[in-house]
């Protein structure tokens, strides 16, 4: 906002200005940095330090706060519930990984073969799932999975000759949570990520297929030597980004499951817990330890897949 | 023949994937119009057509309320969002200054940190500041978005300096160069960004639901959140809601597409 009273007060002053230009060419990438230097010093910093203080706190609610040393990470880490948590997350991070992203991969490879026509309209429809949000996918998803009359068992039951019954429960046992977490993430997600790949195929340099086809490297050969080291820059950027937000995942079961963790905590995951510890019961500093705990194992994760991927385009 | 077998086996495919991407849509749709004695009798569209469950909609909840509320709120921050990253993605793109460095290494340290870890505090000092259950404590938060700032200082660099420089020997000002030069250059990223920033604060949940506690503010999903608790059974009623609530992304999405597609994949894919 300074800048634009600047240069406001450039234009009423045409006379003996060029102090004055000179001063504020000198200023303005300081000026125009400032509010993101502002904002991340009150919203970034000070929250991250403040967590860390805060995660040796007891407290209820905002207002009071008793320091109680590393007791809210020795009871997280012996708390059942918190290992439930992990649990149901790294099984549907590992879900995303080994099933939504190859399918995403699958998909972004048939899309990018030079004869299929209506490319843009494939592509709309794969990556449409993704305009709905996690809430509205969560409400809509609920309803699609109800025994008896929803849409997914009454196209099951159809498909399958009535081998799965109309009565399947999806939402309500807890042995099926999980699938229906993973089908309606590789619905919402498989599009999403597919876009990435797409975009990075298409980058690939044609004349190195036609170099490999003239060195008779067949289909499978072209994928795994050109394809692959190819796009490793993207694979990388994709499997980090969708195990992220994997790890992070709330919306979808918290509505799916009608605001809670499920049978037998089956749609537990570690946000959840951290919003109904820190939230709901109202205790702010063990909130901030159970978001330590994910944002260290994030980084561990992260950090892990990197070095992974990267050596592998090395070999 | 080998290879139009091949090819119409892939088709096949294609149209599955399309079919199992466009069929929930689809559904949601047709129970909209379904009155509700017909909403299990027929899988999708019935014989009968009816727009009870949207009158409903407006008279059982304050819904032209809500979505106001999140008109408001995602207009607001998109336009907060986009006038900040864009000033700072200017100064790192084209500015030469002491600490640029430092800064780059902040917005890589902002991305590293999941939100979640700076809820807890930024609540108890939005708390602080008597900002809990408004709509500044929404937008303020998330007023500069890294992501954009590292678009746009992308995009910024292939302005030509020439240009710049030919603005300040007209006597023009760094920011009424960013304002009448490098913005208008900028269109396609804008569309992008803008898309993507409001679809984040449209469909954003978990920190409106710890912010707002007075149902009058409440956003889209925080409202449909709530409607499913207290009507469940009204199908309906719920996919009447859920409906409205997701047609002014798809909408944006439409007019947005091809800027959106390339905003997404910029920071991803080179070249």
């Amino acid at each position: 906002m300074s800048a634009t009273t600047l240069s406001r007060g450039k234009e009423n002053d045409l006379g003996g200005s060029s102090g004055y230009l000179k001063w504020q060419a000198k200023a303005a990438p300081y000026l125009f940095i400032a509010p993101f230097l502002i904002l991340f010093a009150v919203f970034g910093a000070y929250p991250i330090i403040k967590s860390l203080s805060l995660s040796f706190y007891a407290t209820n609610g905002p207002k009071d706060a008793v320091p109680v040393g590393i007791a809210n990470y020795s009871f997280l880490l012996s708390d059942p519930d918190f290992w439930i948590a992990v649990k149901n997350t790294v099984v549907y991070a590992l879900f995303s990984i080994f099933l939504q992203l190859p399918i995403a991969l699958g998909l972004a490879l048939l899309l990018s073969q030079d004869w299929v026509k209506g490319r843009s309209f494939w592509r709309l429809a794969f990556f449409s799932p993704n305009l709905m949000g996690q809430v509205f996918v969560g409400v809509l998803f609920a309803i699609l999975f109800q025994p008896q009359f929803g849409l997914i068992n009454i196209a099951l039951n159809k498909l399958t000759g009535g081998y799965i019954p109309l009565d399947t429960k999806w939402l309500n046992d807890s042995a099926n949570v999980m699938p229906a977490l993973v089908i309606t993430s590789i619905w919402m997600y498989a599009g999403f990520n597919m876009i990435y790949f797409l975009a990075a195929l298409q980058s690939v340099d044609k004349d190195l297929y036609e170099a490999s086809a003239v060195d008779g490297a067949n289909l499978w050969q072209q994928f795994r030597h050109v394809t692959i080291p190819a796009i490793m820059p993207v694979i990388t950027f994709v499997l980090v980004t969708s195990t992220l937000g994997s790890l992070q995942l709330f919306e979808l079961p918290y509505l799916l499951l009608g605001n809670g963790p499920g049978p037998d905590n089956a749609g537990l995951t570690i946000i959840m817990y951290l919003y109904d510890r820190g939230f709901v019961t109202g205790d702010l500093g063990y909130a901030s330890a159970v978001g330590w705990t994910l944002a260290i194992g994030m980084l561990i994760i992260s950090l892990i897949q990197v070095k992974l991927t990267g050596a592998s385009r090395e070999a | 023949m080998g290879r139009t077998i091949g090819r119409f086996a892939l088709y096949i495919i294609l149209v599955l994937a399309a079919i199992l991407a466009l069929v929930p849509f689809v559904w949601l749709i047709a129970a909209t119009v379904k009155p509700s004695q017909d909403m299990f009798v027929y899988t999708f569209f019935g014989p009968r057509v009816t727009f009870k469950n949207f009158t409903e909609l407006f008279t059982t909840v304050p819904f032209a309320r809500y979505i106001i509320n999140s008109v408001f709120i995602a207009c607001a921050s998109v336009c907060v969002q986009l006038f900040l990253s864009s000033l700072a993605g200017f100064s790192l793109a084209k500015y030469q200054f002491k600490g640029k460095k430092f800064v780059y290494l902040l917005m890589l340290a902002t991305l590293m940190i999941p939100g979640q870890l700076t809820i807890a505090p930024t609540y108890e000092l939005l708390y602080r500041m008597g900002f809990v259950d408004t709509y500044i404590g929404l937008i303020i938060p998330a007023a500069v978005s890294v992501f954009g700032i590292f678009l746009f200082e992308r995009s910024m660099r292939q302005v030509p300096d020439e240009l710049l420089d030919a603005a300040r020997i007209d006597g023009c000002t760094e920011f009424r160069i960013y304002r009448d030069v490098v913005i208008p250059v900028s269109r396609p990223m804008i569309g992008a960004f803008c898309l993507i920033a409001f679809m984040g604060a449209w469909n954003s949940f978990l920190w409106p639901q710890i912010m707002l506690h007075s149902n009058h503010r409440f956003t889209l999903p925080i409202a449909l959140n709530q409607m499913v608790n207290l009507y469940s059974q009204s199908y309906g009623l719920l996919m009447a809601g859920t409906f409205l609530a997701i047609l002014p992304v798809i909408a944006l999405f439409f007019l947005l597409q091809r800027e959106f597609v390339a905003g997404l994949t910029a920071g991803a894919v080179k070249g």
